[in-house]
């Protein structure tokens, strides 16, 4: 043994006058923070072991606790960080990558703060929501620039391609059976079942209990196949390749073998404690025409019934990547900013990979315009949506919809302690262990994820009836309805924005 | 009548509605209080836990009532609802309703130094409406509900 | 219908009860030879320690009579049932004619003869009568003796306690509350009633009295103010025993009730012999739940329903000066497992991997009616995770599936 160089990195208040010794915080804790001494018949902490996920501060029958961030400092340094120092500490220990979840927490710009949303005076009169139609409804996949009528005068359908109808432009993004747990699965299926929109299964499969939901299901389809086949596929609504994912461009995905439980197994269709190792990239797709290869498996493979989605990270050259995915058959395109989440990703590439999705939903929606091809394909954005307000900006933007997971998670209580790897999650949700995974629970959870959409639908509606704009169709890609603020000229280029004022 | 029913499946073992209960059974308006002043406060309300299974017990408030019909003093009664409450002037302590009841929900009120019994009377003595251990439950697992049929 | 029910304790306020569940309306008359309102037997000894108040000896609520629409003839006995004529008489030779009647007339002490005990004079403690005629003559610090160290005996100790320190009691078993104690059990209930002051001879018996002296057979002997003569009760069986009716040591009723023999007659309590389900055979089961839970059945078939009195056994729940003792079922058993902490006793009787038995005392008293469910309902211990339950008594040893029925359902 030798010294540990890592202090704790919160500290735990107690009130003494109010603990009533209950023990609900020592029995709640997967982190075994707290503990009770009998021959001091007083509560004490373990608090190297807290990872602030707040639930004995939110169960506390007297409120008597407090977590804080641990008051002793290293010596200050714009250079070197207390969290950089204390990461080097910890691979000199473990001589391990460092991992990390949930979104990226680096002090990098979020443009959604710098842009501002216009609405109407005087001219172009605002629209009441609560008293006129707003139509907040969405048709996602490709449109086609003509169309061929019956001759009775209706449109001939069978030329068109499959349309994903939502009733509200929000969708719940993938997150695997594995990552999360079982009841927090049921809670975005039911959600989304209620709501009419859709939930997407991430890359672990399907469980069977969950097969009945299936008209308000996004089935994925990962670099490590998990999980795949013909029932499968027939049970989503859609469809989405993942290619990549903001929070990890360019890497693969590792689920541990312990955590490949019986139910988690029978899911992914992998031996029980087994790795479940997604590669980095589709071992058969070098190119977008190896994509459209695998586009058109999944359409041959349902009758061309389902839209197919492909879902990108924001990287770099995203525009012209998209607009290769336009061109390969995808109905829908998915674009993951780099502060998206993620249930475990190596913390470098999490913190230093991928660009903002502003500028990647900006760039591409440009690009498809540019080529006359935006129609061939509906765009979601992805990758931290915090709000309503993010939303209206990305459709402003030129997003068709988009996709949330943190809001989601946070809706069913996540207090994002960012501690998903640890699998010990105490609010029931990034975990597999039963006994944790009952604290989230899902007759509950599920209204207050359709609560969340409501309300977000509530005030998207009131900021386009500011605007002017009834209808979702016409504030898509409308960047007048924005302005930037605090931005540089190349940003505002990029974002295809005036400044605040002109 | 609305009885109080646990969920096995969510109930999490915390124990929080055993000290709810006490509190709610104190007389001090509030639970510092109720433990701090008044340190022996009894739930009348009891978490089993066995390894992975945790679930509340309290009265079940049944039909048969045999405590009622085995209380030598007449302390236990039940209305015509189908409520069963103890006047605790009239318990002598003679237990024979905690070796009559097959639920184990009589309780032994250790407050007293276990002169009387003492047990679930759904909070209508004292807040009222919603007992406290379903109005306090972290995870919806107790629920207050009607599951009588009509017979 | 004309209900008459002879019996105003435990077995006849049941039998109100079992009537009133229907018939809300048929006329319901009791009778008893003495003059109270229903009042709780076991609570003499409380009262005679002044634990219980007098308006606390009421086994029912003030109004029981006027809500249940029940006539009383109190102060008056039964001596004769006319089976032929459906009629009652009463000592003061008036009639009381009934449809369905419920002889509930418990029993009364058993004094063996003993020389120069009636010249002496004792008390006896069964009724509110017997602890009144004591309170009035006890002193405080009067020496008092107590032939019997059953439950009545012991209890009226207790309540003498408050009077007096200076308490002796006698049996002529080897140990107190032979008939729901082990030997362990009862020599740790001994032990703590000894620390309270009082003394026990044991294993003997009185040979004579001489004035206010007891000679005892093992030579010993004890000096009194007030004998209180303890040693056990006999049923009350002579009504029906005149009438036709089939009696053993207690009367003979089939399981509805109904005294075998006669028609339209029923009887409950401590007259009456139950079915011991713990071993298979009639005994006499003296307690108050039984009583009334005997006379609710027949109340209900008298006013036209069909129940079953089934499951009984033995169980009793005492405390003396505070250390409480629970005892259900029969103590014969292939197997038993007991625990002995300080005062704390347990021990639980097994036979044929069912629990048929259990004595527990001090702390292990909690939640007994886990265990008297169990035997009751003669759940197969291989069914339950005993090991858990033979320590933590708890539904959480039952399957998930008993467990459901038991607490999702409602009962």
């Amino acid at each position: 043994m030798s010294v540990n160089y890592i202090p704790s990195t919160f500290a735990v208040l107690r009130d003494t006058d109010r603990c009533i010794k209950c023990r609900a915080c020592e029995r709640q804790c997967s982190n075994e923070v707290h503990y009770y001494d009998a021959d001091f018949d007083k509560m004490f902490v373990h608090e190297e072991q807290c990872v602030d996920c707040q639930r004995c501060v939110t169960i506390c029958p007297t409120k008597a606790l407090a977590i804080i961030e641990n008051p002793n400092s290293f010596r200050k340094a714009s250079n070197y960080s207390q969290q950089l120092i204390l990461e080097n500490y910890r691979q000199a220990s473990t001589g391990a990558v460092l991992l990390s979840s949930m979104g990226n927490p680096q002090d990098f710009p979020v443009y959604w703060d710098k842009m501002l949303i216009n609405a109407s005076q005087v001219t172009n009169p605002s629209i009441d929501p609560l008293r006129e139609p707003m139509e907040t409804k969405v048709f996602l996949g490709k449109k086609h620039t003509h169309i061929n009528r019956n001759p009775d005068g209706t449109i001939d359908m069978t030329e068109q391609s499959p349309q994903l109808e939502i009733k509200y432009p929000i969708m719940f993004s993938a997150m695997s059976y594995g990552s999360i747990s079982y009841n927090a699965h049921e809670s975005l299926a039911r959600a989304a079942t209620e709501l009419g929109t859709f939930y997407n299964t991430g890359e672990g499969g399907l469980h069977q209990d969950f097969y009945q939901y299936k008209t308000n299901t996004i089935v994925q389809v990962a670099s490590g196949r998990f999980g795949v086949s013909k029932d499968y596929l027939d049970a989503g609504a859609a469809i989405e390749i993942k290619m990549g994912q903001g929070a990890k461009p360019g890497i693969g995905g590792h689920l541990p073998g312990k955590k490949v439980s019986d139910d988690v197994s029978k899911t992914r269709m992998i031996p029980k404690g087994t790795d479940a190792i997604s590669p980095a990239p589709h071992h058969d797709i070098y190119s977008i025409e190896d994509l459209r290869q695998l586009i058109f498996s999944l359409k041959e493979a349902t009758d061309y019934k389902k839209p197919v989605i492909v879902k990108i990270a924001a990287v770099h050259n995203v525009a012209a990547i998209a607009s290769g995915i336009a061109r390969s058959g995808a109905d829908i395109l998915v674009i993951d900013g780099f502060r998206g989440g993620t249930g475990a990703a190596p913390t470098r590439i999490r913190d230093n990979v991928g660009i903002p999705i502003e500028l990647a939903l900006a760039s591409v929606d440009q690009r498809l315009r540019d080529e006359q091809i935006r129609n061939e394909i509906s765009i979601v954005a992805a990758g931290s949506i915090r709000s309503s307000s993010d939303a209206v900006k990305a459709f402003a933007l030129g997003a068709d919809a988009v996709y949330i997971a943190t809001p989601a998670l946070l809706a069913i209580g996540c207090h994002l302690c960012r501690s998903c790897h640890g699998a010990k999650c105490n609010w029931g949700i990034a975990t597999q262990r039963p006994d944790l995974v009952k604290r989230l629970n899902p007759d509950v959870a599920y209204k207050r994820l359709v609560n969340l959409v409501h309300a977000w639908d509530h005030e998207i509606k009131e900021m386009m009836g500011g605007m002017g704009i009834n209808s979702l169709e016409a504030l898509k890609g409308n960047r007048l309805m924005l302005r930037g603020i605090g931005l540089t000229d190349k940003e505002l280029q990029i974002l295809g924005i005036m400044h605040a004022g002109e | 009548m609305k009885r109080v029913y646990v969920n096995e499946n969510r109930c999490l073992g915390c124990h929080l509605c055993e000290y709810w209960c006490a509190f709610a059974n104190s007389g001090e308006d509030s639970i510092v209080k109720a433990f701090k002043l008044n340190k022996d406060a009894m739930p009348r309300i009891n978490v089993e836990d066995s390894g992975e299974i945790h679930f509340a017990v309290q009265c079940r408030h049944c039909n048969d009532t045999p405590c009622v019909k085995a209380c030598i003093t007449g302390a236990l009664s039940v209305d015509a609802e189908g409520l069963v409450s103890i006047d605790t002037e009239r318990c002598v302590g003679c237990y024979t309703c905690v070796l009559t009841c097959p639920y184990g929900c009589i309780v032994i009120d250790e407050k007293n130094g276990g002169k009387t019994v003492t047990k679930c009377e759904l909070c209508v003595k004292n807040a009222g409406g919603e007992p406290w251990c379903v109005k306090e439950c972290i995870n919806g697992a107790i629920v207050f509900e009607d599951r009588s049929k009509i017979l | 219908m004309n209900y008459v029910i002879i019996g105003n304790s435990a077995a006849g306020i049941g039998c109100v009860q079992g009537i009133r569940d229907k018939d809300k309306t048929g006329k319901i008359t009791i009778i008893s030879d003495e003059p109270y309102f229903t009042y709780s037997r076991p609570l003499i000894s409380y009262w005679l320690g002044n634990a219980v108040t007098d308006e606390n000896m009421k086994y029912r609520d003030r109004d029981f009579y006027e809500v249940n629409n029940v006539d009383t003839i109190l102060g008056k006995r039964a001596v004769k049932i006319d089976a032929a004529v459906k009629k009652v008489i009463l000592d003061d030779n008036s009639e009381v004619a009934y449809d369905k009647l419920l002889v509930g007339t418990g029993s009364k002490p058993f004094v063996p003869p003993s020389p120069g005990l009636d010249e002496t004079g004792y008390f006896t403690f069964m009724k509110y009568d017997d602890a009144k005629a004591v309170k009035q003559a006890v002193t405080p610090g009067a020496k008092v003796l107590i032939v019997g160290a059953g439950l009545i005996g012991l209890k009226a100790a207790e309540a003498l306690h408050e009077y007096t320190e200076n308490i002796t009691v006698i049996d002529l078993a080897d140990r107190i509350l032979s008939s729901i104690l082990d030997e362990e059990a009862a020599t740790i209930m001994q032990k703590h009633i000894e620390s309270k002051g009082v003394k026990f001879f044991l294993g003997t018996s009185v040979n004579n009295f001489v004035g206010k002296t007891a000679h005892l057979k093992n030579g010993e002997t004890c000096d009194f103010d007030i004998l209180i003569m303890a040693v056990g009760v006999r049923p009350n069986v002579e009504l029906i025993k005149d009438a036709g009716g089939e009696v053993n040591r207690g009367i003979i009723t089939d399981k509805s009730q109904a005294v075998k023999g006669l028609t339209d007659i029923y009887a409950a309590g401590d007259c009456t012999e139950s079915f011991d389900t713990s071993i298979g055979e009639n005994r006499i089961l003296a307690i108050l739940p039984n009583a009334f839970l005997q006379g609710e059945i027949a109340g209900k078939n008298m006013s036209g329903q069909d129940f079953m009195y089934v499951n009984a056994i033995p169980q009793n729940a005492i405390g003396f000066f505070g250390l409480h003792i629970i005892t259900a079922g029969s103590y014969s058993g292939d197997d038993a497992y007991e625990v002995i902490d300080g005062d704390s006793y347990k021990k639980l009787f097994i036979k044929a991997g069912k629990l048929v038995g259990f004595i527990l005392m001090g702390k292990f008293v909690a939640k007994a009616g886990i265990y008297t469910s169990l035997i009751k309902e003669k759940i197969p211990l291989s069914d339950i995770d005993f090991n858990l339950l033979k320590d933590n008594p708890g539904l959480a040893a039952f399957s998930r599936g008993r467990r459901d029925k038991k607490l999702a359902e409602f009962h």
